[in-house]
């Protein structure tokens, strides 16, 4: 996004993206990663519904899976879920 | 055109009528509520087309605003005193965001000790917020700079929001023959607010505000320095084109009033100017020359104005009806930083006075104009306090 940008000149007046924010790939901040059991999964969704970054999307079998581009590793997913069926495993 | 008997408040709100803001959004506080009442009312019976936003706070009125212009809308708003401090955040905001809100300011003194009465306390403290201000001496001059507000705000190269500001009472509730100008002449001066960027359903979509690393955000605030850089050439020839358009001008940036052969000047802003206008008259009749310079824009600031006229004059007081606790005014302190690299200096003393409406007569200023005339004579203090009770001095 930033790339054509050499001087302060070639910036718009006005601070704008001309893209959504899903350009801005936020996965790298993680330390942990959340690993969903699909064997135990109910589909309750409650992962998909509490996760702040819209990082889980429903995916093959109506399974919820991870964004790992753009999921932060803060764990709301794994605390929330009713199954327990989501692990927050270290980075490495 | 049509001249009409009406306070400063009304003169903000024609002023905002005659510029088509089309969204208004405001929050009533003393001494502004008449500006905000007029335009509700304008609105509801039809003579302005514009959406009035009712809000629940002044920082929610300055967001209105801003986002208001992000889709394109020419917007005001207006306050005093503790609403315009409650908006900080948003003022900071409108700046960054680069959006040309322009917002009338009545100059009311800070609490506590709480007061509605004016001084220039409440928009000195919003000094680096990114906001022209413009201080003004009479109603018409309100409602013409509200018109020029919008016009070198608006400007693509430009992008930035504009205080207008006058005194409490002395301008807001007092009434004068206002001359509102015929819209047609308005329309021709003023052209439709037309941003690059847009919040609108035809154009691509864009995020506002959002994040920038640290390589990039300080590339950000210097276009904002630019610009406000390029509006004081912008100031002066708006001010002229007016002139030639509405026949009156204000002097552009400041406004310097029997500077040429004055042996002491009193720089100040605001409707004092007129009581000093008539006090220097009267001293001249006893042979003292002196004169006044009236800020009109504090932000962007005058300093090559400044500079000339301190490479003219002996003597410069300036008055502040604020002060920045921890130093002295902010008046005295901005021209005092401006004239360090000037070669020849004359001297200057700083003089706070009417703070929370502590009336400045002409018996004051004319006391204030004899220190002045006397500052070559000797040793003088910095800054002093004019009327405090205790003190002695002035």
């Amino acid at each position: 996004m930033m790339a054509k940008y050499v001087t302060y000149k070639d910036l718009p007046l006005t601070p704008i993206t001309t893209v959504g924010s899903e350009a801005n790939k936020t996965g790298g901040w993680r330390t942990f990663r959340p690993k969903i059991d699909h064997s135990k999964c109910i589909k309750c969704y409650i992962c998909w519904k509490f996760c702040p970054d819209v990082s889980i999307r429903i995916g093959k079998d109506e399974l919820p899976e991870v964004d790992f581009d753009h999921c932060k590793g803060c764990g709301i997913c794994a605390n929330e879920c009713p199954k327990k069926c989501i692990e927050m495993i270290l980075e490495e | 055109m049509v001249k009409k008997v009406i306070t400063g408040n009304y003169s903000a709100a024609y002023g905002a009528k005659v510029a088509r803001a089309d969204v208004i959004a405001a929050y009533p506080i003393t001494p502004q509520t008449q500006i905000v009442e007029k335009l509700a009312s304008m609105v509801a019976e039809g003579e302005l087309d514009a959406t009035f936003i009712n809000v629940e706070s002044e920082h929610s009125a300055m967001t209105a605003c801003i986002s208001a212009s992000q889709a394109g809308a020419r917007s005001f708003t207006a306050t005093s005193s503790h609403g315009l401090l409650l908006m900080h955040e948003m003022l900071i905001w409108a700046a960054g965001a680069r959006t040309p809100v322009v917002m009338a300011n009545i100059n009311r003194a800070n609490g506590p000790p709480w007061s509605v009465w004016a001084d220039q306390g409440d928009s000195i403290a919003q000094r680096d917020t990114g906001w022209m201000q413009f201080y003004c001496e009479s109603n018409q001059e309100v409602l013409d700079t509200m018109i020029q507000a919008y016009k070198i705000g608006e400007a693509r190269d430009v992008m930035l929001p504009a205080m207008v500001v006058m005194d409490a009472f002395i301008l807001s509730h007092t009434s004068e023959p206002v001359d509102i100008p015929d819209q047609e002449m308005v329309d021709g001066f003023l052209p439709k607010f037309d941003p690059e960027y847009r919040v609108a359903p035809e154009t691509q979509p864009y995020g506002f505000g959002s994040l920038v690393m640290p390589d990039w955000y300080m590339e950000f605030r210097y276009k904002i320095a630019e610009a406000m850089d390029l509006t004081r050439e912008r100031i002066r020839k708006v001010d002229k084109e007016f002139e030639e358009t509405f026949g009156r001008s204000y002097g552009g940036l400041i406004e310097f009033y029997k500077c040429e052969d004055a042996d002491a000047v009193l720089l100040l802003a605001g409707t004092v100017a007129s009581t000093a206008k008539e006090v220097a008259d009267e001293m001249r009749k006893k042979g003292k020359k002196v004169g006044v310079a009236r800020l009109r824009s504090f932000r962007p600031f005058p300093y090559e104005e400044v500079r000339k006229l301190a490479a003219a004059v002996p003597a410069i007081g300036i008055l502040d009806k604020s002060f920045t606790f921890g130093y002295g005014g902010a008046f005295a302190c901005e021209v005092q930083g401006a004239l360090y690299h000037c070669r020849d200096k004359p001297a200057i003393k700083n003089y706070i006075a009417g703070i929370g409406g502590r009336d400045l007569t002409p018996e004051v200023l004319e006391k204030i104009f004899n220190d002045a005339l006397n500052l070559r004579k000797g040793k003088h203090a910095e800054i002093e306090w004019v009327g405090v009770r205790g003190l002695g001095g002035l």
